[in-house]
């Protein structure tokens, strides 16, 4: 898996490499540097969550920074964040329709599915400490990776990536609404998730 | 507000994403509602959990390393400089003015549940903080003698007086024939910067024109809010960010940003 990615990744780059030579402007290149890298982590943590595998997760983050310079002089602020994000977003979806027909794909949405009803009301008792105490880390991650895109998408910026809900609105492309009802239907499902995780097993 | 209202802003409130105003509403309806203090106590626990669980993924150092290299900058870094070292450069300066932003995104509205009360109270912290301060310069100017620092009806006096005074020429139009008296100007702070602000009265209304100088890189965008009870429209054009204020209807406002914009292009353009 890994030779694969650096092959491809080593000449995409080459290519890459070949037509900023034509024309390079350090100026430009050092502009995109200083904008583009501190994000790298933001950048790599949506990539992990949407394609849930560290090597398609590396593969979209390169092809995205690949995109983002080819695409840097069409760039207007005023940040840049969300933009890079927008450019990943792109780049997972053509991955995954390019991968597979795999009923997984990220633009598939409904949002107006029905929907079990999450259990708020079981909920009363649980006080942090003892939500804490029965989820680790890696329960957390498995619960959000089981979402389905839309949504998984929806939490992992607002509380992940930790963008507002205009900036999410621009990347996924969405109307604010949209983004907030999905953010609240995320949040049930994963609650709902918790609560059926804490249910002892027979 | 009812519940199923209640649900979807509840999220909002918890991410700070409310404005005062509604954020109270909310808080209100929570302390009487039992089972939505359940919600708000139970999403509260999942963002602890959430982070406190450190989610948030470091890129790979092959990864990072293989980027760095591949940029053409590397070549005109230093010699020498390991291309492996992670270049943390300064954060990336927010343009200081997206007040518009919200706006845009937040006019096409979805089937979501309340979505049209959702947009409507829906404000990025930057937008929130300029609609309030234009809101707040208004009403500042409103207490007795802080109105006009240049108090005359003619344009003539009102865009010589700003001369030197900043850094913009404001257009100074008059729009008496167009029912809409212009009573004088004065000098403003909007977003820590100074902006000209152009009072015309309507009947016994006031209305605040704030313009100030529109900070580059970003295309022209409008926006309307109502903010704490107060009119606010937002444009920007030929280099200038334009807030118009007031307590008249929707409509009037949006009569008087039309005949303005109309009248300062005098030749017809969009």
């Amino acid at each position: 898996m890994l030779d694969r990615t650096q092959q491809i990744s080593a000449a995409s780059w080459k290519a890459e490499r070949d037509i900023m030579s034509a024309d390079a402007d350090p100026d430009r290149a050092r502009r995109f540097r200083d904008a583009a890298l501190p994000h790298l982590d933001d950048v790599y943590t949506l990539a992990h969550y949407l394609m849930r595998n560290q090597a398609d997760a590396e593969d979209a983050v390169q092809e995205c920074y690949l995109r983002a310079l080819r695409h840097f002089d069409s760039y207007r602020g005023p940040e840049i964040k969300p933009w890079l994000l927008a450019i990943l977003r792109n780049v997972c979806k053509t991955e995954f329709a390019r991968q597979s027909e795999r009923p997984v794909a990220i633009e598939r949405s409904d949002d107006h599915a029905p929907v079990e009803p999450p259990a708020w009301q079981e909920a009363q008792s649980s006080p942090e400490v003892e939500l804490l105490r029965r989820h680790d880390a890696e329960t957390i991650r498995r619960l959000i990776a089981a979402l389905p895109p839309q949504f998984r998408e929806a939490i992992v910026l607002r509380d992940i990536n930790n963008l507002s809900y205009r900036q999410i609105a621009e990347v996924a492309d969405l109307p604010v609404g949209t983004v907030m009802s999905r953010l609240a239907r995320a949040r049930s499902m994963l609650r709902a998730a918790w609560n059926a995780e804490e249910e002892p097993k027979p | 507000m009812n519940c199923s209202e209640a649900d979807v802003l509840i999220n909002a409130l918890l991410d700070g994403e409310l404005d005062a105003g509604h954020a109270s509403d909310v808080e209100a309806h929570v302390a009487s509602c039992h089972d939505c203090a359940d919600k708000l106590a139970s999403l509260r626990a999942v963002r602890v959990a959430m982070a406190s669980a450190g989610l948030k993924e470091m890129a790979p150092a092959a990864l990072r390393d293989r980027i760095e290299r591949a940029l053409p900058a590397a070549s005109a870094s230093p010699a020498g400089a390991p291309a492996s070292i992670a270049r943390r450069a300064a954060p990336w300066r927010l343009n200081r003015r997206v007040f518009a932003g919200g706006f845009a995104v937040g006019t096409a509205l979805s089937a979501a549940v309340a979505a049209t009360l959702l947009v409507a109270v829906v404000r990025d912290d930057r937008d929130q903080k300029i609609a309030s301060e234009v809101v707040s310069a208004h009403l500042r100017s409103l207490q007795p003698g802080h109105l006009t620092d240049v108090e005359t009806s003619d344009q003539h006096t009102v865009k010589p007086w700003f001369n030197g005074k900043l850094d913009v020429a404001p257009p100074v139009i008059d729009l008496t024939a167009e029912g809409f008296t212009l009573i004088g100007g004065r000098l403003d702070d909007i977003d820590g910067e100074t902006a000209a602000a152009l009072v015309y009265r309507r009947r016994h209304h006031v209305i605040n024109l704030f313009v100030a100088r529109h900070p580059g890189g970003e295309h022209a965008r409008g926006g309307s809010e109502i903010h704490h009870g107060f009119n606010v429209r937002h444009w920007t054009d030929g280099g200038l960010d334009f807030w118009a204020v007031s307590d008249i209807n929707a409509g009037e406002l949006d009569e008087f940003c039309k005949k303005f914009t109309a009248a300062a292009h005098p030749a017809p353009s969009s």
